[in-house]
């Protein structure tokens, strides 16, 4: 059964429509010990039937926990966000910890579309505040389900 | 905002699944941001607007380069 409507699958097929890159969603999973592994695995799922630009690739925490740990990431389930740029794989420092339901399928929605090329919402003075970062910064987000 | 510069990393964490991270970063309502650079944090609650939420995000990093 899908989890979006058909009516919502229309809108994001057309919104998925207008992305110049290639985008790869870095899903993290365990197999062991995971509730949530396979409903965020389900929730992805219902994203690569609506795009030819998005694809999935599954990466084992356990098994391939150093690639994991490259995205910074040591926890399942989570997601990261790469788009091919001029044939480069580039890591877009976007990362989802834990189940990407609700609101949060619509944040995963909007990061996809700016990994895929769409221009950046935010005001040209917030981009030259953000701009001026000249060492690694982390921000989290904390929500809670809705 | 991750894509405004290179040296920032966005995470959106479910605090329910996680509960070591609620704790370790206190979490007691959400939204809550947590800025970290190096060893210095910057907690920003709610939701703010945008050129307010970006003040607050970076204005204690940027300071010297906004001067310089």
């Amino acid at each position: 059964m899908a989890l979006i409507s058909s009516a919502d699958q229309q809108k994001l097929r057309e919104s998925f429509g207008e992305m110049t890159r290639p985008v790869r969603l870095v899903f993290v999973t365990q197999t062991l010990g995971c509730e949530t592994c396979l409903q965020t695995r389900q929730i992805l799922d219902e994203l690569p039937p609506l795009s030819d630009k998005i694809a999935i690739e599954e990466v084992n925490l356990i098994l391939d926990g150093d690639k994991a740990k490259a995205y910074g990431i040591d926890r399942a389930p989570a997601v990261a966000i790469t788009y091919q740029d001029d044939s480069q794989w580039t890591d877009s420092r976007i990362r989802f910890l834990g189940t990407p339901a609700g609101y949060e399928f619509i944040s995963l929605v909007q990061a996809v579309l700016l990994a895929g090329g769409r221009t950046s919402q935010l005001s040209e003075d917030s981009q030259k505040r953000l701009a001026a970062v000249d060492r690694p910064l982390t921000m989290q987000v904390f929500t809670t389900p809705t | 905002m991750a894509f405004a510069s290179p040296h920032i990393t966005a995470y959106a964490v479910e605090a329910t699944e996680f509960p070591d991270l609620a704790r370790r970063y206190m979490v007691s309502g959400v939204p809550k941001t947590v800025v970290t650079m190096v060893n210095e944090e910057v907690e920003i609650l709610g939701a703010l607007a945008e050129s307010a939420f970006v003040e607050q995000a970076v204005g204690k990093f940027t300071i010297q380069n906004i001067q310089n």
